[in-house]
Order: structure tokens, then sequence, then C-alpha cells
């Protein structure tokens, strides 16, 4: 092997080797697509034929609504169509959007190759792409979803809705969430781990701040919804009445757990197109980025806000005043980090000398609209404006000024940014402008005229309305700004599909930005840099021009390709040293094939196949067993060099391997799944109606049984971790325990319990008892696969990562058998304490 | 709040347009400045003072509008798919009809709200705020009407394909007219 990595290797021979290595195979081949710039073009394709179906919705209402007494559609159509816009737009555009767009710029802002795991950027992808394709297919089968957006219960429950509708949207929004939170773990992971030398945290470029604070959000934001979309579907499917006020659950659960998730939500939309804005913005006025620390600060303390705000949605159901105007103030302090925000991008253009350009003008699109979007945002956080405001066409007109402001301007700014990146091609520009004017005017015309409407009482949601409300002209005027704004997104359409057929090539950098995606050749190549940079300033204020050829002649970290490897660089979170060398796994068809077993488990729980469903789940078990199956080559026992004398373990010798971070993330929103689901009993034992239950009858000696077996499942992954030759016994221990504890959990669940569709507190017990044996049960699968690992004779002195790996599992199940044992435990004195 | 917000968009647009167009505009100002000026001592005063005005008022709302609140009169609406049914359960023996809420003018009137289905959401928009109408839960609202006269109300929370004719009607009398409402309709 070759171990001099001196320049004047000759850049072509070494272009090859590479794209031989990691680009995707031609036919067949790119359904095992795993890299990064593929996926990321994907799921951003994907996004924008979503975004299509979901605007051609859009003109369906607006269409509706144009005439009183409208006889376009009924409103059993209506109902689907505006819970089909809302859904699509939020679940399938919007989040997945972004996510390409990071997939696609994150590893090369960062000077890296690819992100931390390939393989779960595919699978994501293949999820998201099979969920959406659940929802159109309902939609276009007639069956969509029609409770709204946000599903209230008891609307969306089985007596109410009887259908197959809403089974729809719970199914395949969970589905697609999947890589929502599959895109959390690998954007965290990679932005942590996966950098160009040198890259401390404080020389991170802004995009990977803002994505790195969107993917923390996202980690704890999802598991609530996921949560709730579970309780829901297991109320709907087996009669579990967590939402049901007559058998002690409550509706007020689901919107609380909805919009736990929903509020973090809309900053998740909105702070990677402001990372966007915080990227191109100081490019376009020619000086750094204003106030770049100020705006990391601003971010973290908005995603904590977040958190903090989400019953503004809910102040007329009837909560008390006083804790109202807590969320009331919360809101309105969230208005400050974006002021920050706003006056640092106003500072930055002060401070330079911005060029006219198409990305500018949509810049100023997004200025324009959003802060009208906040403005309004800010009367609606204030409780007694919000009580006339709610619910009405108002509340519509505000939600499209924030998300079109704060999302769509700003992509639409960042594609002509970076469409020339992705193309290799600079725009022709003879219809940028028009396309432009096109959507902004309609837009404003559409929706400020929307804000009178809602202040006149018009409710949302309405399929028709009588002709003497007055409510006619202004519904008529917003729905010709509309169609006018469709009109103006088919130019941008055209003008894009022009750009791709008649750019013009150019060499390098076309907006002389001081980022390193410009450092490489456009379109990119698969692996994006030859070599990797070793950098000394801050991310955002580098030489492409300079850094780029001497990358492509090999003169960095890695430039020489070895055993086939596709190796990137892995530095330390802080000093941003290289500290190990990550090999990824190459391309593989493993990740369609496990979504695909995972839709066959969402289809079956669709058409209520139930008995079917442990088919489905061995066989997504087993696709995720095979992922694990490939790495048992010797070579990695000594450190290896990465050029400049530099010698580095393998990243499964590493102190912090990415696999062993992504672990720690995965169980973090785990946790957050689960805490939400103890706090929700809880919720329910303080708020809903017919409580206490007749009878909570628990076998409380199993369930501490259960308990400590489970400790002993850790206690014997520490031993076979211990000891070289404990292996064997110590994960036999492992297993047995966790078998063990699975089945008494599952024993006091299913036999000792009173039935669970009787109230809502047992259903509460019932659940989290199964949640605790689930976890006994995959722990058990974690150590059949070490004793599988022992058998085989692996060195576990070395190869110590899987192991790790699994006691992280190990600990956290039985943490949360002790917690469920000694919830239950609460639950049933606080209940026996409350009964007279 | 409405010129507040008109001013303060103005203000940022302004900026935003002279900062782009006016050569050295706003360069003589370090950027921290900026953003300290802008982005902290401009909304928290303006925030502040709002959300303190706002939960004045928001309390002053609940009471019903008004420094009177002794004389409050209970009305029980009940939403179901898709029609509001009202009660007096203070005063016994009146009926009322279905989706007519009568109320006497100048007094507040507390409402309960309650549901026998999904959620619906009382709305009387001349009158006040609105309440959602949750399944097993029994919320409050004050409404007044200071002036006999006829109000449209209409539910304003998703409840079904019939959302959109769920209205209803309230008819706010003088004292006497309104006892002979409530008394009326049963010789009716």
């Amino acid at each position: 092997m070759s171990e001099n990595m001196t320049s004047g290797q000759n850049p072509i021979a070494l272009h090859r080797a590479l794209e031989r290595i990691w680009g995707t195979k031609p036919g067949w081949g790119r359904l095992a697509a795993v890299n990064h710039n593929v996926i990321g073009i994907r799921f951003m394709l994907t996004a924008l034929v979503f975004f299509a179906i979901g605007g051609i919705l859009a003109m369906l209402i607006r269409t509706q609504l144009a005439s009183t007494e409208s006889v376009f559609m009924d409103a059993e159509t209506y109902a689907q169509v505006f819970t089909m816009h809302g859904s699509i737009m939020m679940f399938l555009f919007a989040i997945p959007f972004f996510e390409g767009m990071a997939i696609y710029l994150l590893p090369k802002l960062l000077g890296n190759r690819d992100l931390a795991f390939p393989r779960l950027g595919a699978y994501g992808y293949w999820c998201y792409l099979f969920g959406g394709l659940i929802l159109i297919g309902a939609l276009i089968g007639g069956v969509a979803p029609d409770s709204g957006w946000f599903m209230y219960t008891p609307l969306s429950s089985s007596v109410y809705a009887p259908g197959i509708n809403s089974d729809v949207w719970l199914l395949g929004i969970t589905f697609v969430e999947i890589s929502a939170l599959s895109a959390a773990v690998e954007i965290i992971v990679t932005i942590m781990k996966i950098r160009a030398a040198g890259m401390s945290i404080d020389r991170i470029p802004i995009f990977a701040w803002y994505m790195l604070v969107v993917a923390t959000m996202m980690l704890v934001g999802f598991p609530p919804l996921i949560l709730g979309s579970i309780l829901l579907e297991v109320e709907r499917a087996f009669d579990l009445p967590f939402f049901d006020p007559t058998r002690g659950g409550d509706p007020l659960l689901w919107q609380h757990l909805f919009w736990l998730f929903g509020h973090p939500e809309v900053y998740i939309i909105f702070l990677p197109a402001a990372g966007a804005i915080s990227t191109i913005l100081p490019v376009l006025a020619g000086t750094p980025l204003a106030g770049y620390r100020m705006i990391v600060a601003a971010i973290v303390s908005m995603a904590f806000l977040s958190f903090g705000l989400w019953v503004h949605h809910m102040y007329t159901v009837g909560i008390p005043h006083v804790a109202l105007s807590f969320f009331s103030a919360a809101s309105a302090l969230v208005a400050v980090p974006t002021a920050i925000q706003i006056f640092a991008w106003l500072a930055t253009i002060a401070h330079g000398r911005p060029r006219f350009s198409i990305p500018m003008l949509h810049i100023f699109g997004f200025f324009f609209v959003f802060v009208i979007g906040g403005l309004t945002g800010v009367m609606l956080a204030m409780v007694p404006f919000d009580w006339q405001a709610h619910d009405t066409h108002f509340v519509v007109a505000h939600l499209h000024y924030v998300l079109v402001g704060g999302f769509v301007f700003p992509m639409l700014a960042m594609a002509y940014y970076w469409v020339p990146h992705l193309s290799g091609k600079q725009p022709v520009q003879h219809l940028s402008h028009a396309a432009f004017w096109m959507v902004f005017i309609g837009f404003n015309v559409a929706f400020f005229f929307m804000h009178l409407t809602g202040l006149l009482g018009m409710p949302r949601r309405i399929f028709e309305y009588p002709s003497d409300f007055g409510w006619e002209t202004l519904n008529f005027v917003s729905s010709m700004g509309s169609f006018l704004m469709a009109m103006g997104f088919a130019l941008v359409a055209l003008d894009f599909i022009l750009l791709f057929k008649f750019g013009r090539p150019f060499r390098r950098n076309p907006w002389h930005a001081g980022t390193l995606e410009w450092a490489m050749p456009t379109p990119p190549p698969s692996y994006n840099f030859a070599s990797i940079a070793r950098i000394d300033s801050r991310a955002d204020l580098l030489d492409p021009d300079k850094i780029g050829p001497r990358l492509a002649a090999g003169d960095g970290y890695l430039g020489m390709p070895r055993h086939d490897r596709m190796e990137v660089l892995g530095v330390d979170p802080i000093s941003g040293e290289p500290d190990q060398v990550v090999e990824l796994p190459r391309q593989t068809y493993l990740p369609l094939w496990t979504a695909l077993a995972t839709g066959v488990f969402f289809l079956l729980m669709l058409f209520k196949l139930y008995w079917l469903i442990p088919l489905a789940l061995a066989a997504v078990i087993g696709c995720f067993w095979l992922w694990t199956v490939r790495d048992g080559s010797p070579i990695d026992r000594d450190p290896v060099s990465i050029g400049h004398g530099l010698k580095i373990p393998v990243h499964i010798r590493a102190q912090i391997p990415p696999s062993h971070l992504a672990m720690v993330l995965t169980l973090v929103a785990n946790a957050t799944l689960y805490i939400s689901l103890l706090f929700g009993c809880l919720f329910l034992w303080v708020s809903a109606p017919n409580w206490p239950p007749q009878d909570v009858s628990l076998d409380i000696q199993i369930l501490v049984l259960a308990a400590v077996v489970s400790i002993l499942a850790c206690v014997g992954s520490r031993l076979a971790s211990r000891k070289t030759n404990m292996a064997l016994a110590g994960n036999a221990l492992a297993f047995c325990a966790h078998l063990l504890s699975a089945a008494l959990f599952l024993w006091v669940a299913l036999l000792t319990l009173p039935a669970p569709s009787g109230h809502a507190a047992i259903a509460s017990l019932f659940v989290i008892l199964i949640y605790a044996a689930l976890h006994g049960m995959i722990g058990a699968i974690f150590a059949a696969h070490a004793i599988w690992r022992a058998l085989r004779g692996h060195d576990e002195a070395v190869r110590s990562l899987d192991l790790r790996i699994g006691r992280l599992w190990h600990d956290y199940s039985a943490a949360a058998g002790v917690c469920a044992v000694g919830f239950c435990l609460n639950l049933q004195s606080l209940i026996a304490g409350s009964t007279p | 709040m409405l010129w507040g917000s008109c001013a303060l968009f103005a203000l940022v647009l302004g900026l935003f347009l002279a900062a782009w167009f006016v050569p050295d505009f706003g360069r003589r100002l370090p950027p921290d400045r900026w953003i300290v000026w802008g982005g902290l001592a401009l909304p928290l005063p303006v925030l502040i003072a709002l959300t303190l005005y706002a939960f004045n008022q928001g309390e002053f709302l609940l009471k019903g509008a008004t420094k009177d609140t002794e004389d409050v009169l209970e009305v029980r609406a009940t939403g179901r798919m898709w029609e509001w049914d009202f009660s007096y359960p203070t005063l016994p023996g009146s009926v009322a009809e279905p989706g007519v809420l009568h109320i006497p003018a100048g007094r507040t009137i507390e409402i309960v709200a309650e549901s026998e289905d999904v959620i619906h959401s009382f709305w009387v928009p001349r009158l006040g705020g609105k309440i959602d109408a949750v399944p097993g839960h029994a919320n409050r609202l004050r409404i007044r009407a200071d002036k006999p006269g006829r109000y449209g109300g209409i539910c304003s929370e998703y409840c079904g394909t019939g959302h959109a004719g769920m209205r209803f009607e309230v008819r706010a009398h003088d004292e006497d007219g309104f006892v002979r409402a409530v008394s009326a309709e049963t010789s009716e």
C-alpha cells in the first residue's frame, strides 16, 4: 500500500480511482445508492413533487372558496383536500426538503466526503418515499385523512372516523417520521465528527450550527408526535381509550402531544432557511457575517424557548388564564432571538456592498413577508387577541406568512444560489425576475386580504359560507392572488428547467464565496474532495479558489484510495483534530430491503392484518441485523496513515466512534418518547374526567422481580466487557435476563391487569409494561448478536464497538424497566389514595 | 397593536432597503451595536409592555368585560354534530329552542360549553372571544351584549362535514323581552 501522499499525483487518475469506489453504479445499481449527493437530490426532487401536489390541492381550496355557496366540492371532499394540503406541505414537503438540502450540503460545507451513516440516509429516503406514497395513494383512492392536519381527537377516533382515513395519516406520517429521526441522528453525528481537519467547534460554518440546533430539536421534538400517533392508532385498532373521555381518556392529551411537537416544528422548518440566509447573505454582500457568536447564542436560545410555548395553540381549550400568560410571555419572548438574527443580517448588508442578484431579490421577499408574519405572530401570542382570531382565517394568513416567508422564499434564494453548484451551470435569468414578482405579488394578494377575512369572523375549514356575511369579495381576491402565485411557481420551475438545459458552464466559485463547497469541481463528484483539507480559520472565510486545486491534486489528508474502502476523516468534536479514519459501508441494497420490510409492517397495520405482523417485524429485525454482519477484516489492528505523516486509528478502535454517538442520540429520542408517555399518563390523572378507575390490581411481586431481572441483564453485559473470557457467559446471562424480564412484564400486562379497554389508566399501565417488555426483547437481540460474535471468535478486546453499543441499550432498558415498575406502583398508590 | 406593527414593519423594511441601496448607510454603527439595539433594545420593552397589557385585558375579559361581577346569568351551551343546544340551569322551567340563544342585554352571561361528541368551539364574533367545547370538560366563557339585537354565532373548531353549517343565533332582549322569550316558548 502506498503510504506517500505528496502532491504531484495525477489528479485525473486519483479522480478515476475514487469515483470507482464512491460512485453509484448505473442501472439497477441506482437502487443501492448510499451517496449523499444522490440521496440529497432524491430527497429534494421528491419533496418538490409533493410540493406540486400540495399546491394543486391549495388551488382546489381557493377555487372552492372563491364564491359563496360553491358547489365545486362537497364537504367530505373538501375535508380531505384541506387535510392533505396541510399534511403534505408540512410532512412531505418542508421537512424532507431541508433534510435533502442538509444531506447534500453539509458534507461539502464541512469539507468531508460523505455523511456519517450513508445507509441510514438511504433507508430514511425509502421510508419517506413509501410513506408519502401511502398518503398519495389514499388521496387518489378517495380515502385520504379528513380530520384536519392536526388530527384532533375525538373527531379522528374510531367512533367519529370509522374509515381507514385516520389510519392512513397516523401510519403514513409515522412511517415518514422515521426518515426525520434518522436524518436528525445522521446530521448531529456528522457535524460533531465528520469535518475537515482543524475545523474546531468555533470554526464550523454557520449553516452547520443551524443544522446542529435543528437536528437536536428534531430528535426531541418528533418523539411526542410519534407517541401520540402510536397511542391514537392503538386506540383505533385495539380500543385502548387514551383519548376517550367516557373511559378516563382526554382529547386534550392529543393536543398537548401534538403541539409539543408542532410548535418546535415551526422553528425546525424556519431555522434551516435562516441558516441558508446566514450563509448566502454575507457572500452576496461581500462581507463576513456580522455577529456569528450572537447568532449561535440566539438560535440555541430559540431552540429552548420553542419547547416552552406549544400551549399558544391551545388558548381556547379552557386552561386557566395565569397559565396561559406564562406561555404568552414565552411566545412573545421568542421574537427576541428572531430580532437578533434579523438585525445581524441588516448589519451584514449595511457593512457590505450588496450586489443585485436573484437570490438577493428572494431575500428581500423573505424580509418583507416574514416580518409581517412575525408581527401577526406577536399579536396572536397575546391571549385576548387570540380568543378573537383563533381558528379564523387570520391564523391561516399568519401561518402562511411565517412558513412561506420563513421557508419558501429563503429556499428559492438558496436554490438560485446553489443550483449552479448542483448543475455546474449558471442561470439564464430571463424568467427569474418575472417569476419572483409573480410569486411575491400573488402571495401578498392572496394572504394579506385573508387577515381581513379572518377579522371579519370567517372560521377556518368551512367549505361554504352564506352570501350575506360580506366575505365573498375578500375571498375572491385571495383566490385570484393564489392563482397568480401558482403561475409564478410554474415560471420558477420553467426557469430551472431552462437553467439545466441552456445554462452557461463556469469554472469555479461563481459567487466568490468563502466556504468549502465551492472548493470542488461542479457538478460535484461522488466523493466531493479528492483529499481532505486542513483549515486554519473560520469555515466561511476561506479561499476555495486556492484550496480546490490543491485538494484535487491529493494534497490533503486521505488523498489515496486503498483497499477499495470509502474512507472519511473523523475529528474531535471540539478541537477538530483528526482522531479516526471512519470507514463507510459501500453501496448496498440493504436500506431498500429494510425499508420495504418496514413498509410491509405499516401496510399490515393499515389493513388490520395483525396476525401477520410478527413476520414483518422479524423481517425488519433480520434486515437490520444484516447491516452489522460485514465487518470482520483484520487489517485495522494498527493506526493507519492519513498522509502528512499522521497515523490515526480506524473508527472501530477509536474512543468515540460515530455509531456510538448515534446510539446515545437514539436513546435520547427514545427516552423523550418514554418521558412523554409517563407525563401523558400523569396528565390524564390530573385532567381527564371519570378518574380514578374502579380497579387497578397489579401483581407487585412479579413486577419487582422483572425490574431486578432487567438489572441482571446489564450486570451480564458489564461482565462480558470487563473480561474477554467472560464474553460468552456474560452475554448469555444478559440474553436470558432480558428474555425473562420481557416475559414477566408481558405476563403482568396480558394476564393479570384488568382489561385495558376499560379505562385509560389501565391502558396506560398496559402500554408502559409493553414498552418495558419490548426493550427486554430488543436487548435480547443485542445480547444474541454479542453471543454470535463471541462464538465466531471475534477479538473482543480490539473490536469492542458493537459490545459497547449493546451495553448502552442494556443500561437503558434496565433503567426503563425500573422506571416502569416505579411508575406503576406510584400510580396505583395515587389511585388508591384518591379513591374514597 | 396594528399601528405599532405597521411602524415596526416599515422600520425593518426601511432599514433593509436603505442598507441595500444607500451606499455607506449604517456603516458607522459597528455590527454588535446593530444587533444589541435592534435585537434587544427594540423588541424587549415593546414585548414586555404588550404582554402586561394583554394580561390585564385578558383578566378583564374573563370577568365578562365589566366591573360588575355579581349579576351573572349562567347558560349551558351543548354542542353536538352539528347544532348547539342551550339551557338555563338557574332559571327553572325555562325552555330554549335549538340553535337560538336568548340573553338579556346589558347583563354578563357565563357560557358553560360542553360537547356530546367531538370538539366544537362556541364563538359569537361580535360579543367576545371563543371557548372550545371539549368532551369531558365544562369550559367557561363570559360574554355580554350591551344592546338588544341579533348576533350571529358559529362553531370555530373543525368538527366534521357539517362544520360549516353549525351556526346559531344570539338574540339579546331587554329584561322583559328576555323573560317572555324563555317562557313564551312553552306556550308556542
